[in-house]
């Protein structure tokens, strides 16, 4: 074993652990968590040292820079995923808005912790309110008059303002530990939030992949999916509580302003380059992961926001296929 | 057998009536067009029938069932007015969209032979086989209505609701795509049709119902241009004109003493 095997290997193991590893056992059993554990520290703990070692690219040895490359990895698979059934019926904004509400039950966990002493993981506080929200938008838009549109802006703009007003009860007090939900970080991703990643990754691969016929017949026509008596209203749950576990699960990397854009712009990139849906589904997934590989790397050797370089790669990805297109 | 049975349906939007009091009965096999002036209520009329919504009073039944109740959704199929944006801009294939016809046979099991063979002939029955990889949003108007129509075919639906399916056609792919119809009808397809175009309804129709809110006549298309109800109806002096759509079932048009010569596509209702 070469020097940066063994490097990865000890220091994965000393990883600490945040607050938010107490959700691993809301996920996992205990067998599970030992095989992730192998999994992180001997797979991709080895697999990203040996390259390491190959390419002489020593960051790729450090263990938060192979959490990191395994979070995008999976996010750059769950939100094109995830996000071409909500690009093509005009609901881009889905995730934007079940962000900014997970923004707000990050500010409930942390108030909660800061002024009652009940620790509640962050994460968790930011999934339950992002799935509420999730059902919330769905049932302004069923039951009352409010078009989509309107409906998501209420919801972001009534999460977000929870969300400040909680933060300033606390005198500003937790607004430090917001700030790395709010930008995302590559350093602060712990080996919990990993294991949350990939466990809800594995939820939303699954369940695309047994409700894809529903999934596409309802994104591409509603009405007649309805007649066909598909149950619309369950596939359109179905995929408000799976974008809800992308965004929560990809925000501590991503950053709850940025999160979205991993469930858009590949999408859009690849609308131009797939000649079937399915294709449309591979190509935005191929955008997402070298999005995330590039956006990473970027932000580690020039000291950037990783949320930021992420998207900003995506943006010239979609730029330069649309380019492309046009040129051919 | 009856596809469709309206018993004294209303539907209302808070206070606002939509549709009143309307009954009328569809035998399988029928082809009956639906016309009526700019918000008269025909497409909601139509989701009605399908048990898309409930009525406020009375009663719908699809196939001798109460339509909301209904399951079968191989049985039924609906062609709305030209594609959405999403149909357009969604990178999705002629044949991924007539395989949706067989997701309500077939939801989350491999697809048998019998589900390709049922696809495969449905492409060739509306001619569109050879566009089978082609991204319906790279197609004209009248291809993608056989699509949607092809898509029908491979569910084998017993009814076939339509909601202004021509409204983006040029005069030759509309005749063509009402020829179709005429051809599934004819071959045991019930069909029920909103039309804008009276001329068009009377001259394919088997029965026709006119409404404006309330129904103003049901009944054959040669009885309807006979009768009174188109003005009654469009609250103007209109009779049904004869001329020659070159299909022989029977000729009309609807003219106008006042007012547009043709009723707004747009049905907002």
């Amino acid at each position: 074993m070469t020097g940066p095997v063994a490097l990865a290997a000890t220091d994965l193991l000393a990883v600490e652990f945040s607050a938010a590893d107490s959700l691993a056992p809301l996920l996992v059993t205990d067998a599970l968590t030992g095989v992730f554990d192998w999994f992180l520290t001997a797979v991709v703990g080895g697999a990203f040292s040996w390259l390491a070692g190959v390419t002489g690219l020593d960051f790729l040895g450090y263990p938060y820079m192979q959490r990191a490359y395994l979070s995008v990895l999976c996010i750059g698979v769950v939100g094109p995923l995830v996000g071409s059934f909500l690009v093509y019926r005009d609901l881009s904004m889905v995730g934007d808005t079940l962000a900014h509400t997970a923004f707000a039950g990050v500010a409930l966990a942390l108030f909660l912790d800061a002024t009652l002493g009940l620790a509640v993981p962050p994460l968790l506080g930011a999934l339950v309110v992002a799935v509420v929200a999730a059902l919330v938008v769905q049932a302004l838009v069923e039951y009352t008059d409010a078009r989509s549109d309107a409906a998501l802006a209420m919801v972001l703009t009534g999460g977000f303002a929870l969300g400040s007003v909680l933060i300033s009860l606390t005198g500003g007090g937790i607004s430090v530990g917001i700030n790395q939900y709010l930008f995302g970080s590559l350093a602060t991703v712990s080996r919990a939030d990993v294991g949350l990643l990939v466990s809800m990754g594995l939820v939303v691969v699954g369940s695309v992949a047994v409700a894809y016929r529903p999934l596409v017949y309802v994104t591409f026509d509603e009405t007649a999916a309805r007649a066909s008596r598909l149950h619309v209203r369950a596939v359109n749950t179905l995929l408000s509580v799976l974008t809800a576990f992308v965004v929560v699960s990809a925000m501590r990397i991503m950053g709850v302003i940025l999160v979205a854009a991993l469930l858009v712009v590949p999408v859009v990139t690849a609308s131009r380059l797939g000649r079937s849906f399915k294709q449309s589904l591979l190509y935005g997934v191929l955008a997402g992961e070298l999005a995330g590989v590039a956006g990473v790397t970027v932000a580690y050797l020039y000291g950037l926001a990783a949320g930021g370089s992420i998207v900003l790669v995506a943006l010239a990805g979609f730029v330069a296929v649309a380019a492309g297109r046009r040129l051919a | 057998m009856t596809a469709v049975s309206l018993s004294d349906v209303a539907f209302s939007y808070g206070d606002v009536p939509v549709v009143d009091g309307i009954s009328l009965d569809v035998p399988e096999g029928e082809f009956l067009g639906l016309v009526g002036p700019n918000g008269s209520g025909k497409s909601t009329l139509l989701t009605l029938m399908l048990g898309l919504q409930r009525p406020t009073r009375g009663e719908v039944r699809l196939f001798d069932r109460p339509a909301h109740d209904f399951a079968d959704g191989e049985r039924v199929a609906y062609v709305a007015q030209d594609v959405t944006r999403t149909a357009r801009d969604m990178p999705v294939t002629v044949r991924e969209v007539v395989r949706m016809g067989r997701y309500p046979r077939n939801l989350f099991g491999r697809f048998s032979a019998a589900d390709r063979e049922a696809v495969a002939a449905a492409l060739d029955r509306v001619d569109i086989a050879d566009l089978a990889d082609r991204r319906v949003g790279a197609l004209s108007g009248g291809q993608r209505q056989r699509v949607f129509v092809a898509r029908a075919l491979a569910a084998e639906a017993d009814l076939l609701a339509l909601d202004e399916p021509t409204v983006a056609l040029d005069a030759e792919s509309r005749e063509a795509f009402y020829d179709l119809l005429g051809e599934l009808n004819d071959g045991g397809m019930t069909v029920v049709l909103v039309e804008h175009d009276i001329g068009v309804v009377t001259a394919r129709a088997s029965r026709i119902a006119c409404l404006n809110k309330r129904l103003y006549f049901h009944g054959s298309p040669d009885d309807f241009a006979d009768s009174d109800a188109l003005a009654a109806a469009y609250g103007a002096n209109q009779r049904v004109l004869d001329h020659d759509h070159g299909h022989g079932r029977h000729h009309g048009r609807r003219e106008e003493s006042r007012g547009h010569a043709r009723t707004d596509p747009e049905d907002e209702s």
